[in-house]
């Protein structure tokens, strides 16, 4: 049976080069980098390499990168440590749809006493500079704006967005966890502060991410223990993983420019091809403004679990916004957000593809696509 | 992905009885394109008064597809008295169980054929009207269907009547309402089982069969979210041997689980001087 993975803004295969220069530091640089004697001490200068090679990927300052777990404790720390860095009751200004990880912790600090303001999005998913602008306002304030969605994959303005930002002093993290790799970001020309990215969304393994702090934000450590990434965060660093991290840093920016170029086309081929097949299709979110390996596509009157696991039964992996697998009873946050009607928000299903696509597996699901929509809708009452 | 059965996978690549039943004498429409999930339900009499032919079109997901094509299947042959006493746990049952979270599937399947056999009998309108106080206004429940999933299916938290019926799995302002029914039914319940059941003077017949219905009721429920079962194995005099079957075979906790629940359950509805014995033969 095939195997075709289309599921990439959930989780990305770990390359080869990223394993393999891991390994060293699980059979023989095993020893802890704080430590006073030849065992650590050879294996610190991995993570500064690795330290730099995430750095230039976004070309920011090596001192200006913190390692985490994960991008959850990426945009965890930045909120969070904003906020508490700030004293009491700070405004914090995020999107509707933004990612659990950072919706959550704005909505646990507006437990807390903080003013949290949600920006709503038009039907393309876009952000209304005008209102950002309006409730930005004089006063001190937090944003936390992604940089691109994970699931229709529109991209915000974030160079814009920053400037405004700046303009009226507010602290600015985005959560660039889908971006990262897909295009050149450049921190020295934004004027943002903070910024996650995630490992295991650019082929590094789960368990590891980073966080960029520019020099001088004002952001008080989430783990508070050791004096590891120079005070920032406690814990003994994870050696292999950051470095894996590094590995795929340089990956990423090897192949960027397949993935906009090459990755895009196999993108739009997809999308032409479904559109064209599949009778009653739409594509969520803007077209333009968007990343180049995302399509979210509605299939009318049938629900996105159903759809999933007949892929599945053909060896298509995707994923879906309907309710049934957003773990609640409502379809996604996102395309709910967007206004999208009920007769396409449960049938939403995304495929997000990476650099080990081929132009065969895209036919594959071109191919095999109308047949599963087809056998659907014929159980649908609404047809 | 879910913890799905072969059935419900079977059910759901290969759903029988697809369609609408011509010229049918009875269809029931429940759900919406909204909530998520929607049946349309036909079915045909044949001269002696049974269900004949059933069909059915469902929008939703794998279980909700699967528990359609299995509420076909299981009414078929039947009159619309023994179709009218079919449970959602039946529909479950038929499937070898659903994930709790996908219980309002089964939930689905029997208000559809309620709402099929009101159409048959009175040949009021096909689609279920809402009727009475609703309670969850994010997924329009009201008070009566809540109160009826509570009591078919023994449920005891907010939580469990999410996944069985939706209501309270919106905005979730009516949680405290739902507690407020559950609550209520358990009392009105025990109240009933306490006094109606247990009659004065039991036969031996009666008082087997008020344990079999008190396991089922207030045990086996519990022990099936844990994989386990229980069976009675004998009943002497004010002896009770039962058997603990699946998980819950050698498990640790047994002992406590017999004397603790079972026991105390029994004696609560079925006769205070029983005594329970695991049976180890």
């Amino acid at each position: 049976m095939k195997n075709v993975y289309l599921d990439n803004n959930a989780t990305t295969q770990v390359a080869p080069e990223v394993i393999e220069a891991m390994m060293p530091f699980f059979k023989e640089l095993w020893g802890n980098p704080s430590s006073m004697h030849h065992f650590g001490g050879q294996v610190k200068k991995y993570i500064d390499t690795a330290r730099e090679q995430v750095a230039d990927l976004i070309n920011a300052e090596p001192s200006e990168i913190v390692f985490t777990s994960c991008g959850t404790e990426g945009d965890n720390t930045a909120i969070r440590g904003a906020a508490e860095a700030s004293g009491k009751n700070i405004r914090i200004i995020t999107t509707r749809v933004e990612h659990p990880a950072v919706l959550g912790p704005c909505r646990h600090l507006k437990e807390q006493g903080h003013e949290v303001i949600e920006l709503g999005v038009n039907s393309s998913g876009q952000l209304d500079l005008t209102e950002f602008r309006k409730v930005l306002g004089k006063e001190p304030a937090i944003v936390s704006i992604m940089w691109a969605n994970n699931e229709t994959g529109v991209i915000f303005p974030i160079p814009e967005i920053a400037l405004i930002a700046k303009e009226q002093s507010a602290v600015l993290h985005t959560d660039a966890v889908q971006v990262a790799g897909k295009f050149s970001i450049d921190v020295r020309k934004t004027p943002l502060d903070m910024l996650s990215i995630s490992g295991h969304k650019i082929h590094a393994p789960k368990g590891i991410g980073a966080l960029y702090i520019r020099k001088g934000t004002k952001v008080n450590t989430f783990l508070i223990g050791g004096h590891q990434e120079n005070g920032r965060r406690g814990g003994t660093e994870n050696v292999p993983y950051i470095v894996g991290l590094g590995q795929a840093c340089v990956l990423a920016k090897k192949h960027m420019q397949d993935e906009t170029t090459r990755i895009a086309k196999l993108r739009d081929r997809l999308e032409a091809g479904l559109l064209a097949s599949c009778p009653d299709t739409t594509v969520n979110g803007d077209r333009v403004h968007r990343l180049p390996n995302t399509t979210n596509i509605s299939f009318q009157y049938i629900e996105g679990e159903a759809i999933l696991y007949h892929l599945s039964d053909i060896g298509v992996a995707a994923s879906s916004g309907s309710a049934c697998t957003s773990g609640s009873l409502e379809p996604s946050h996102v395309i709910r957000a967007m206004g999208v009607p009920f007769t396409s928000a449960h049938g939403s299903t995304r495929f997000s593809l990476s650099r080990y696509n081929t132009a065969e597996e895209i036919e594959y699901v071109i191919e095999t696509m109308p047949a599963i929509v087809k056998r659907l809708r014929e159980l649908s009452p609404f047809v | 992905m879910w913890d799905y059965t072969d059935k419900v996978l079977d059910h759901f690549r290969n759903p029988r009885n697809v369609g609408l039943v011509n010229d049918p004498d009875g269809t029931g429409e429940v759900g919406s394109l909204a909530c998520g999930d929607a049946l349309k339900l036909t079915f045909k009499l044949d001269e002696n008064k049974k269900i004949s032919e059933a069909k059915f079109k469902t929008f939703g997901c794998a279980s909700a597809i699967a528990s359609s094509s299995a509420l076909t299947e299981i009414i078929k042959g039947m009159t619309l008295e023994e179709a009218q006493k079919v449970t959602n746990q039946d529909i479950a049952n038929f499937l070898g169980g659903l994930p709790e979270q996908k219980m309002h599937c089964s939930v689905m399947g029997r208000e559809a054929l309620e709402a099929a056999i009101e159409n048959y009998r009175t040949g009021k309108t096909e689609k279920k009207i809402i009727q009475g106080k609703v309670v969850c206004t994010c997924f329009g429940v009201t008070e009566e269907e809540i109160e009826r999933v509570v009591r078919d299916n023994n449920l005891t938290t907010v939580e469990q009547v999410t996944n069985y019926c939706k209501a309270g799995g919106g905005c979730g302002g009516c949680h405290n309402d739902i507690a407020n029914i559950i609550d209520r039914v358990r009392k009105e319940r025990d109240t009933k089982s306490a006094t109606a059941l247990k009659p004065a003077k039991m036969t031996v017949l009666q008082k087997v069969k008020l344990i079999e219905e008190t396991l089922d009721r207030e045990i086996r429920t519990m022990l099936k979210r844990d994989g386990g079962d229980i069976e009675l194995i004998d009943v002497s005099g004010n002896i009770v041997k039962i058997s603990f079957r699946g998980m819950c075979a050698g498990c640790q906790a047994a002992p406590i689980t017999m004397k603790d629940v079972v026991e105390a359950k029994l004696r609560e509805f079925v006769s205070s001087d029983l005594i329970v014995e695991e049976d180890k033969s």
